[in-house]
């Protein structure tokens, strides 16, 4: 299978204490048609890691180590090249569908801002395209000229998916994009992603807080502690046969819809000892 | 029903929003339309549904926090919606609150036992002494430092912050904590440590508990009872284990099959 993306031992540290990583030597490596999921604590870098893909990391941030996205080196580009490259070949979502988009702007303009800026597009085949991709996350195509106020909170989300699929990129990067949603819409904006990462081959890189997503959603999962990866898999391995106590102590929090299961809260202080 | 501590019976609140051109005309919106509930003495009785479903309003209106159109609220046998002044603020001791948000629910410019100590202080229970030496057995109580008790709400962590607004419910002592989303924006494991505490306080304090939450799994474990609101209505209501096992009303069927993770399970 087609590789996409590959982190080789990625640190990053505040320029002003580089002693303090805040993430530590992370390696990975994403595969086309694959879902992998970032799984972690708030703090534990997951975020971070996302951030450095897309060469967005505050300019009080360093980052070292090697991230080659389909065989080219990103961390030596400029930015000049870096925005060739982001938006066009790398899709990216956030969590906050409210913050992330322009309230000024129809959403049909601030979905066809990329295709003019990547690939050109003006006139008639822009809106062609911009209508068809309002298709593909469904979402009715006369939407096209809505405010993002006039939207509910998943035709949001919907608008932010179309938006980062609108070059039809390779990677895609979700950064906890259901966190903020109800849970019936969650799990249609899961479906949907699925959907279109297979349709397009992309290699989707999935940040999230929730095993209950994860078991929904991911090919492999990573799981990070305090900057570094403690554990990775494929999906059943992690939540099956956790290895790490962390991924066990982690897994021992989240309350079963069955009720069956006693929570136990992690002891920082055992796993201190044990990791 | 000698065991039921808070009832509310045909509660209806409506909003009225101006629309139409300029705003000249305006719509009703039924934020609670005939809801009526019953929270039995020592349980968690949990108010589910999505966003715009009425469960806050619900929460605000026991509490009297909210007027509402009509209906009444009945606490230990008293007509709360009847009752205004002093003995609506007697009778506010033994309602408490613990909030979603533990960034925006306390506080900056107060130090901890300023929080926690407010309602000992408006409410004149006992002397400054007794009073200090309260908010000192709450904060241990909950899990945090005496020290602690000097300390600005921005030193501490979304889960301590989240102690000290549980800490602050209960130094009175309540009958009744109404407790709105207390763990949605928490870390899973900080979540599961709250949760856990949630329980131990109300066994050790013989609390009642309604418990309004989006997320299923954390209601099926921390609840005896729930009602499932959609637009304003109670949809579905009954024990937490036969709901779960059982939906009888589509729309809470969707629900709980959009529970992440379920089908993979």
């Amino acid at each position: 299978m087609e590789e996409i993306l590959n982190i080789q031992n990625l640190s990053i540290a505040p320029r002003n204490m580089p002693s303090r990583l805040l993430v530590n030597n992370v390696s990975l490596t994403l595969l086309a048609g694959k879902t992998t999921c970032i799984v972690g604590e708030s703090g534990s870098g997951k975020s971070l890691t996302a951030l450095s893909v897309m060469g967005l990391l505050s300019s009080q941030l360093q980052a070292k180590g090697s991230i080659r996205f389909q065989g080219q080196e990103l961390t030596s580009l400029d930015n000049k090249a870096m925005q060739t490259i982001r938006g066009a070949k790398i899709g990216m979502i956030f969590q906050e569908p409210m913050t992330s988009l322009n309230p000024v702007l129809t959403v049909g303009y601030q979905i066809g801002e990329a295709l003019t800026a990547h690939l050109g597009l003006k006139g008639a085949s822009l809106k062609l395209r911009v209508e068809s991709l309002l298709q593909q996350v469904g979402i009715p195509i006369e939407r096209a000229n809505s405010y993002p106020d006039e939207l509910s909170g998943g035709q949001r989300q919907r608008v932010m998916i179309a938006m980062s699929i609108a070059c039809e990129p390779a990677l895609l990067i979700a950064d906890e994009p259901t966190t903020a949603l109800d849970v019936t819409v969650q799990a249609q904006i899961l479906q949907l992603l699925d959907e279109l990462k297979t349709r397009m081959n992309m290699a989707m890189l999935f940040i999230t807080h929730d095993f209950g997503v994860v078991a929904d959603i991911a090919d492999d999962v990573i799981v990070m502690f305090r900057g570094e990866i403690v554990e990775t898999g494929t999906k059943n391995e992690v939540l099956k046969k956790p290895k790490h106590p962390y991924t066990k102590a982690l897994l021992d929090c989240v309350p079963d819809a069955e009720g069956k299961k006693l929570l136990k809260p992690i002891d920082y202080a055992w796993l201190g000892n044990a990791a | 029903m000698s065991d039921v501590i808070l009832q509310a019976n045909n509660l209806v609140k409506i909003y009225t929003q101006r629309s139409g051109r300029f705003g000249f005309s305006s719509t009703q919106v039924k934020a609670l339309d005939d809801v009526s509930i019953a929270l039995k003495t020592g349980s968690t009785l949990a108010v589910v549904g999505e966003s715009g479903s009425g469960k806050s309003t619900l929460a605000r209106c026991l509490l009297q926090l909210h007027p509402f159109d009509s209906g009444e609220v009945f606490f230990q046998g008293q007509d709360l919606a009847r009752l205004e002044g002093q003995s609506l603020r007697e009778v506010r001791k033994h309602l408490q609150m613990v909030f979603q948000d533990p960034f925006a629910s306390l506080n900056p410019r107060m130090k901890v036992s300023e929080i926690v100590g407010e309602g000992l202080l408006i409410h004149k229970l006992g002397s400054v002494e007794e009073q200090k030496e309260k908010v000192h057995q709450m904060l241990e109580r909950v899990g945090l430092e005496v020290t602690d008790a000097q300390k600005y709400p921005h030193q501490f962590s979304g889960g301590q912050r989240q102690r000290i607004g549980i800490a602050r419910a209960l130094v009175l002592a309540p009958k009744v904590v109404v407790c709105d989303e207390p763990v949605s924006a928490l870390d899973v494991s900080v979540q599961a440590q709250i949760l856990l505490l949630l329980k131990e306080l109300q066994r050790e304090m013989n609390l009642s508990y309604i418990f309004i939450s989006h997320d299923l799994r954390v209601v099926r474990h921390i609840a005896d009872e729930m009602v499932v609101m959609n637009q304003g209505r109670i949809v579905e209501q009954g024990k937490v284990a036969d709901i779960y096992n059982a939906p009888q009303q589509p729309y809470t069927q969707q629900l709980l099959n959009a529970i992440p993770g379920r089908k993979a399970a």
